[in-house]
């Protein structure tokens, strides 16, 4: 990095990063609303903001428990089939019947739970990368979902079927579901003890051993939660489509995207530093982007290309100057932990980014 | 009593699951032992064992590369669109592929060394970027069909071989990367990616040019996946799905193979040696007669067995150790909880801290 591109930058070093990343996505936003006025449509015309928040909805959900997870340092693939799965399940369990709502959803959940406890303690208990433990997970549900269903089952009444479809003003229900979800992530990761020790398990396991903190439990209950989150995903998606479909989980490619959504929301992939707003920041990003590729009519292969220079080109802004300069985990502001004046060593630097790599 | 510790030891399981496997495809199949049939089996391995091979040094230089299958995918389609019925142009074509996988790897070792990000990102944005413009270049159809000259490099063989009836080339170049790359990681170089992945800042303190090391091992990934790519044409086709999932085969096969995710532990040989038992619990599921459905959910609990065996044995190994060196020298797995807990004679069997991993892999050498 040349030290003329460092100078510019320098004076909103003190930035947070979750700003940073609302300030990305104001940039999209405006470069989007210029783009869609070139083809004569208008970007904040209410049906175009309701398609950029129902787009969020479900990548949503995902990211919020898949940045759980990544804060502790683990990794959740397994994330689609529980998709999948959830969405058949309540689907199966409601047979077209609005009284078996509440049981489905129920079910839904308790069953998604049960895969995060398991991942978490595969993870925890047996010491398996979750990576690993996660991919394996995975293919353990695609496996059953192969197994016994040919193709879309169950039936969502119409009253479940509101939800993904209905609206107040410009806003989906879904949207406000999540966004809810996400305020109580949020809180949980600042005012509760396990949300806390997320932060500081996911910083260094050792240390926080070391500080008397239980490692083990964090981690257990962030990819629980990552799963139940998954398994909202997939409720909604059952609601979205009237059935539950086997497919609809991996279609979305929702492990990698909602990995990458969190990553665009400056959460530091190693784990320990984060945020669920910055999350939904970054799953903002990429409906954003998603919607004016298709008002543009954009190549679907095109989108892809897209969407991967976009996700590199962030994350490489971010890190270019925000790795070490993130709010400091248990202090009200920043700057515990890095005296922001100073520069780090490239020593720090490299060690960082390295990390950030062995998951 | 050497050798069976070095078969249970996290390292030498792989061989140990390997050989069980091949045993139990043997007694369902007995034609499986046969050396045509071998040869079938190896042939059909090549191309997983040699991305694994790729994914090994990366992932033991400390980082991810999920592009793999894009690469494997997009070396496909050009192959398929470039040479097309010409036969003149199957070796610029190759060098043209060759060239196309540097640059892939180039890049993604630029940008986790110099834009600082994660591997796991670059190369997730490179997997999206990649396939994306494959598609987009071919409509997303399958396209082309090379020369049957370019095919016979995956699908054809040295003919009329005694015993072995037809000694397939694809075996033959596994072989020569196999030995490259046993050649390569005994080099200062290799044993320098090692030394990056385990401690990339004590690596750079001793004269590392770490961007260089690190973007050698994308550029060994992506080249491997070319080469499997090469492979994967002449028997696979030329279709836009043929290189999908490779990424997670060949880290599923590295770790299968005792590496660690993280970098600065493995061994090249076991890496391989994963992508064989990998293989061989696909067509022992095959031969058992197990619905091809539940294919996955067995793979993913051998996953999960195998790396957790592993994990867990060697924190037990390490427990003796510090035990025998005193304080803990690594910050890895400090005794926080409580006593060690192996006997004397585990200790004697694990030996202290630097040669812990040598010996086991020397008497496997001499085994096999």
């Amino acid at each position: 990095m040349s030290e003329a591109s460092v100078r510019p930058l320098r004076r909103r070093r003190r930035i947070d990063s979750t700003a940073l990343v609302y300030l990305a996505l104001l940039g999209v936003i405006i470069v989007s609303a210029i783009l869609v006025a070139t083809v004569g449509r208008s970007f904040f015309s209410a049906g175009n903001i309701r398609d950029i928040l129902t787009g969020m909805s479900v990548l949503g959900f995902v990211a919020i428990g898949q940045t759980l997870v990544i804060l502790c340092g683990s990794l959740d693939l397994s994330v689609p089939y529980v998709v999948s799965l959830s969405s058949l399940i309540a689907a199966d369990t409601m047979k077209g019947s609005a009284a078996n709502i509440a049981p489905a959803v129920l079910a839904a959940l308790a069953v998604a739970a049960v895969i995060g406890l398991v991942n978490g303690l595969i993870v925890t208990k047996l010491h398996v990368n979750g990576f690993i433990a996660t991919l394996g997970m995975g293919l353990i549900i695609k496996g059953y979902l192969d197994t016994n269903y040919k193709g879309t089952s169950g039936d969502v009444p119409w009253e479940f079927q509101l939800i993904g479809a209905t609206g107040v003003g410009p806003i989906p229900v879904s949207t406000i579901l999540m966004i809810v979800v996400a305020l109580l992530a949020a809180l949980f990761l600042s005012r509760t003890r396990t949300g806390n020790h997320m932060f500081a398990v996911g910083g260094n396991e050792q240390v926080a051993r070391l500080s008397g903190i239980r490692t083990a439990q964090p981690i257990i209950v962030a990819h629980v939660l990552c799963s139940v989150t998954a398994a909202f995903a997939g409720l909604l998606l059952a609601s979205r489509l009237g059935v539950g479909s086997p497919t609809v989980g991996i279609q979305g490619g929702y492990d990698l995207l909602s990995i990458a959504a969190v990553v665009l929301g400056g959460t530091i992939l190693a784990g320990g530093r984060g945020s669920v707003w910055g999350t939904i920041g970054g799953v903002a990003i990429f409906a954003v982007l998603d919607n004016v590729m298709s008002v543009l009519q954009v190549n679907p292969f095109m989108k892809d290309v897209v969407r991967g220079v976009v996700i590199v080109a962030a994350v490489a802004v971010y890190t270019a100057r925000q790795v070490e300069r993130r709010r400091a985990r248990f202090g009200a502001d920043g700057g515990a932990d890095t005296d922001p004046d100073v520069d780090p060593s490239p020593s720090d630097r490299v060690s960082e980014s390295v990390k950030g790599g062995s998951v | 009593m050497k050798i069976v510790s070095a078969l249970v030891s996290p390292r030498g399981a792989v061989f140990l699951l390997l050989a069980v496997l091949l045993i139990a495809i043997t007694v369902l199949n007995p034609s499986f032992a046969e050396p045509g049939q071998l040869m079938r089996f190896i042939q059909r391995v090549a191309p997983v064992a040699i991305v694994a091979i790729g994914q090994y040094f990366v992932i033991v230089g400390g980082e991810f590369d999920l592009s793999m299958g894009s690469v494997v995918t997009a070396q496909v389609v050009i192959a398929g669109n470039l040479v097309g019925q010409d036969e003149s142009r199957t070796i610029p074509v190759l060098f043209l592929m060759l060239a196309f996988g540097v640059l892939v790897g180039l890049v993604n070792g630029l940008i986790v060394s110099f834009l600082r990000v994660p591997s796991f990102i670059a190369t997730l944005g490179m997997m999206l970027a990649l396939l994306g413009g494959v598609l987009y270049w071919t409509g997303g159809a399958a396209t082309g069909n090379p020369d049957d000259s370019f095919r016979q490099i995956g699908r054809g063989g040295i003919q009329d071989v005694p015993v072995l009836d037809l000694i397939p080339w694809s075996v033959l170049i596994l072989i020569v990367v196999l030995a490259a790359a046993i050649w390569f990681s005994k080099r200062p170089f290799g044993r320098t990616i090692i030394a990056l992945g385990d401690n990339p800042t004590a690596a750079g303190f001793a004269g590392v040019r770490t961007w260089w090391v690190k973007t050698s091992t994308f550029i060994l990934s992506s080249l491997s996946a070319t080469l499997a790519g090469i492979l994967l044409v002449g028997y696979a086709g030329v279709h836009p799905s043929v290189g999908r999932g490779y990424e997670f085969t060949a880290i599923t096969a590295v770790v299968l193979g005792g590496v660690v995710l993280g970098g600065g532990r493995g061994w090249v040989v076991a890496a391989a040696a994963g992508a064989f038992a990998l293989e061989a619990l696909f067509t022992l599921l095959n031969f058992a007669g197990v619905p091809s459905t539940l294919r996955d959910a067995i793979q993913g609990v051998i996953i999960i067995a195998a790396v957790a065996y592993s994990a867990v044995s060697f924190r037990a190994r390490r427990r003796g150790r510090t035990d025998v060196a005193g304080p803990p020298v690594d910050a890895d797995d400090g005794p926080v909880d409580g006593a060690p807990e192996t006997s004397p004679a585990r200790e004697k069997e694990s030996p202290p801290q630097s040669g812990a991993t040598r010996p086991a892999i020397h008497s496997l050498e001499a085994e096999g």
